[in-house]
């Protein structure tokens, strides 16, 4: 009979991911309401001194498999280990961290050992009565929230969004370690890596922004992007910019934010001539202060700011810069 | 070299409006769209075509109406279309989708699979993947730029932190970014060459029956269910100002800045 | 009858939009401002076919019609009427008359090229001295070995100095009138064939509008269009087809017009009030808008009589009447409601309120569309 939570910690370059932590977290306070245990799985090479860390945030057990094979992400090599490691164990539960290895894992892995799949979810519960797992998250361009249930197949997997959990505090605990050995051949590997190349932080990932600067549609221009970027350079802030205005074409698509782009939790979201579509909110409502400047009395984004104001962008901007620079020179 | 593109017709989601009052999704006008990154999938799959010569056949499972969406990618310059079609498909998840699929894949030839990266009304990007796995195909996903030579393709795959150059032998799956390129348009004459003969294919059950189990298609093939759903409400109202000077907006910002301790 | 799109009119309409939208909107304000010819706009509707919508593949057209045409030329205006008279004239003025009246070779030389795009076209009748009376040609062709001569001159003409082929009207008998006219195929860079100079014109402002000089111009004898003495009669046939695409064009003005305005009367507040929530407003626009879906269906109805092989010519004089002095109604309008905002170039209304007045001047003025239409009624 299945149980337990099995956790797929990921690492790279032998650091842990900040969502394994959080998973854990998460798949702890699942396994208490169960009556179980949160067996955590490591994948890689020359991991195993990672296993202690997780212990101490929660987990009862590491199962770890290391092998030249596993020591950069693809795809094959690592659903051969993990769905091994996933028959032995039979666990009730599977969480997965919704990275881009994550997301590119967990299907190739439950579609191979014949169970469901929730992707990206954002809440995830006991059902009281049923005990059945409840997975829940945005669908529809984050329109709506759904609560998908796997009834008939075990495990119940799912990937999470990283950023949504909470980490458990550090403890020093005693868990078991344990090795799996993977019967690797060479035809496991189909795939050759050729270069790895880590991105340089020149121009900051937004989601790592505190200050984001946004414009939509009612920017009207790559040229009256302009303007943003100057307020953007007072405030020590990064641009980003609706789906509408990626695709007229203002700004570069790695500064989408939404659904089908990026979701981000700054400080400061400032959101220039943004509607406010529901898609664009999934990926921007959780920042700390919202400030919405739009012609648009009836615009939805005032819904979600802190600081709605009705005005004209291109008249507001240039004077907050002079504003702001009038400010730090005091 | 054939390329066969997996795409999906979505309803815009951009263009999806909450019923203010009864909090439900208004439907209504909405148009459907390609997926945006499948539609990259067709330009890579195009591009492909332009430079080496292939056969470029596009694939999409959904209801009749779905044929809109392969007319577009005929219209964009595919060679041939396949609607994936039967009442017995519908209430797929992603797993019984991807077993759908792939049951019709093997009727059929291929070097290279593309599909998008996601879909977004779904958002899940598991269909990619679980189809390579139906076809025990190597995939890369999350592929952001790549060329093809002597077979082989050679892949930008794209992570948060970093990115791989890969090289992958076809036949192969991929999962294209809508970061790969911009899609061309269509072409005047490639819209009444895609309605002018029959270029869409439609397969039902029947067709490819022995290649998937009916166990593991449509609704009972699908593993998981939707529990319920239900709508986020907004946050409180914060602060709302209309009717102000451009002057007094500045002083409103720059006095909330403040209050919050960013400048 | 069937008031719908078909199902390929609709994908065309899905494109033409969007390319209209991406492509052509961002630079309808430069394009008016700097007087602009936009180069890279033709170069880029070339590459997917907007510049042979209604010609057959085997002249390397889209094998589309004049309805998908009329589309094209309507969505194109409704946020650029330069760009949309381009394509008018390019595709009815030029390609069109050596479609329906060229030789094999001539159009195997000239329509491929233009179906394509590789090839802008324009077409010459105007002259000075002959508008509306375009009988009254002065321009001579005169045979004289294996050319025929050309002298005189052409006004008015769009896409003049940016077309690589023009259709040009010219007298070789002038003892007999309008039956004296023929119809050339003339070529950029032929001996004695100048550019003249560039009207300064009140809107469609990035369209080349100029005089076309032709001193002793020598043109190959196998490059007459027809027969001599047929030049009237194409290019009467000609401006049958060529209202359809000005009627398109109007069209789209008055409805990017109305567009525009509904957008900025949901925003603009006055009395505490938003503009839209104003019954004059409510009022101004519905029957706008009525006037505009009327006008398409004239336009619509002439593109499909056209098609079908059925008289238009009657059809295209309706649509362009109507849609043309809808264009010039709307526009105001539009800038009315507006308001001060609305004279001003921050907005588009009143490009657009300057660019609808051509539409009720040229390819015919309302009153010869009156006349057309009168005849067509049999009270002349």
């Amino acid at each position: 009979m299945s149980a337990n939570v099995l956790i797929y910690c990921e690492q790279r370059d032998a650091a842990l991911q900040k969502v394994s932590l959080e998973l854990i977290g998460k798949g702890k306070e699942l396994a208490d309401t169960l009556g179980q245990k949160v067996i955590a799985v490591l994948l890689g090479k020359n991991i195993s001194g990672l296993a202690q860390e997780l212990i101490d945030h929660g987990a009862d057990e590491v199962i770890y498999a290391d092998h030249d094979y596993l020591a950069d992400y693809l795809t094959e090599p690592f659903t051969k280990a993990f769905s091994a490691i996933l028959k032995e164990q039979d666990p009730e539960i599977v969480l997965i961290g919704a990275t881009s290895i994550g997301r590119d894992l967990a299907p190739r892995t439950a579609a191979r050992i014949h169970t469901g799949l929730t992707a990206d979810c954002t809440a995830l519960d006991i059902d009281p009565n049923t005990k059945g797992f409840l997975m829940t998250r945005p669908a529809f361009g984050g329109n709506i929230m759904a609560t998908i249930i796997c009834p008939d197949h075990k495990p119940q997997m799912a990937t999470v969004r990283p950023g949504v959990m909470v980490v458990r505090k550090k403890e020093a605990h005693k868990g078991v370690i344990r090795e799996f050995t993977v019967d690797f051949q060479p035809e496991d590997i189909n795939v050759k890596i050729l270069n790895t190349v880590k991105k340089s932080n020149k121009r900051k990932d937004i989601t790592e922004a505190k200050i984001l600067v946004s414009g939509g549609r009612g920017v009207g221009s790559g040229e009256n992007f302009g303007a943003l970027r100057s307020l953007a350079a007072a405030l020590g802030a990064e641009i980003s910019a609706s789906r509408g205005a990626v695709d007229l074409e203002y700004v570069e698509k790695d500064r989408q934010v939404g659904q089908t782009g990026k979701t981000v939790r700054p400080d400061l979201y400032f959101a220039f001539g943004i509607s406010g579509a529901i898609q664009h909110v999934a990926g921007m409502e959780s920042s700390e202060l919202i400030i919405a400047v739009n012609k648009d009395a009836e615009a939805q984004i005032f819904q979600y700011a802190d600081l709605g104001i009705v005005g004209d962008l291109h008249k507001v901007i240039p004077k907050l810069v002079d504003a702001l620079t009038a400010e730090s020179s005091t | 070299m054939k390329i066969i593109v997996c795409v999906k017709q979505v309803p815009d989601t951009t263009e999806v409006k909450l019923d203010p009052v009864k909090g439900t999704l208004i439907r209504e006008g909405v148009p459907s769209i390609i997926n945006p990154d499948d539609k990259s999938g067709i330009e890579a799959a195009l591009s492909l075509k332009d430079q080496y010569g292939a056969h470029v056949t596009v694939l999409t499972m959904g209801p009749p109406q779905a044929d809109a969406a392969l007319r577009e990618a005929l219209a964009m310059g595919c060679d041939e279309a396949i609607l994936l079609t039967d009442r017995m498909f519908g209430g797929a998840d992603t797993w019984a989708t991807a077993s759908t699929i792939a049951g019709a894949l093997k009727t059929m030839e291929f070097d290279l699979i593309i599909t998008g990266r996601q879909a977004i009304d779904g958002d899940t990007a598991q269909v990619g993947p679980q189809i390579a796995e139906r076809l025990n195909l190597p995939q890369v996903s999350y592929v952001e730029e790549f060329k093809c030579e002597d077979g082989k393709l050679f892949l930008k795959r794209q992570f948060e932190d970093r990115y791989q150059e890969l090289e992958v032998k076809l036949p192969a799956l991929i999962t294209t970014l809508s970061e790969l390129n911009k899609p061309r348009y269509m072409t005047v004459g490639g819209v009444f060459d895609a309605y002018g003969e029959d270029k869409v294919k439609t397969i039902s059950y029947q067709d490819i029956k022995d290649h998937v189990d009916v166990a593991n298609i449509g609704l009972k093939g699908s593993p998981t269910r939707v529990f319920k759903s239900f709508t986020k409400s907004p946050k409180a109202l914060g602060q709302f100002h209309d009717g102000v000077t451009t002057d007094q907006a500045v002083e409103l910002i720059v006095s909330k800045l403040k209050e919050k301790f960013i400048i | 009858m069937d008031f719908n799109l078909s199902k390929e009119h609709k994908l065309a309409q899905e494109l033409f939009k969007k390319f209209a939208e991406i492509e052509v909107k961002p630079l309808a304000e430069e394009t008016d401002e700097k007087e602009e010819f936009p180069d890279s706009t033709v170069k880029k509707m070339a590459k997917i076919g907007l510049l042979g919508i209604p010609f057959p593949k085997e002249y390397h057209g889209a094998g589309g019609d004049n309805m998908a045409y009329a589309i094209c030329v309507e969505e194109l205006s409704k946020v650029c009427a330069t760009t949309g008279v381009i394509v008018s004239a390019h595709t009815s003025l030029c390609s069109s008359p050596i479609y329906e009246f060229g030789t094999p070779a001539q159009k195997n030389k000239y329509l491929k090229k233009l179906a394509t795009g590789e090839y802008l076209g324009a077409f010459g009748l105007t002259e000075p001295g002959a508008g509306t009376d375009s009988a009254m040609q002065t321009t001579t062709a005169v045979l004289d070995g294996d050319n025929y001569v050309l002298n005189g001159s052409k006004f008015f003409i769009t896409n003049a100095g940016k077309a690589d082929v023009y259709i040009i009207i010219a007298m070789t008998d002038k003892s007999k009138g309008t039956k004296g006219c023929s119809a050339f195929i003339v070529e950029k860079g032929y001996d004695g064939f100048s550019i003249g100079k560039k009207e300064k014109k009140m809107g469609i402002k990035g369209s080349a509008t100029c005089e076309l000089i032709f001193e002793n111009c020598p043109v190959p004898k196998e490059n007459l269009l027809s027969t001599p003495g047929s030049g009237f009669k194409i290019a009467m046939k000609t401006l049958d087809g060529g209202r359809i695409g000005i009627a398109a064009q109007a069209l789209g003005i008055a409805q990017g017009a109305i567009d525009c305005t509904i957008a900025y009367v949901k925003e603009r507040k006055q009395f505490g009030k938003r503009l839209s929530q104003f019954q004059n407003t409510q009022f101004q626009l519905a029957d706008m808008q009525t006037k505009v879906d009327a006008a398409r269906l004239l336009v619509y109805r002439a593109a499909k009589a056209k098609d079908s092989g059925a008289p238009y010519g009657a059809y295209a004089a309706m649509a362009k009447l109507f849609a043309s002095e809808t264009a010039s109604d709307v526009t105001r309008r539009c800038v009315q409601l507006y308001g001060g905002y609305g004279y001003t170039r921050e907005y588009p209304v009143e490009r657009m309120m300057r660019d609808a007045k051509i539409t009720e001047i040229y390819e015919g003025t309302s009153e010869v569309q009156k006349m057309v239409i009168a005849a067509a009624l049999k009270v002349n």
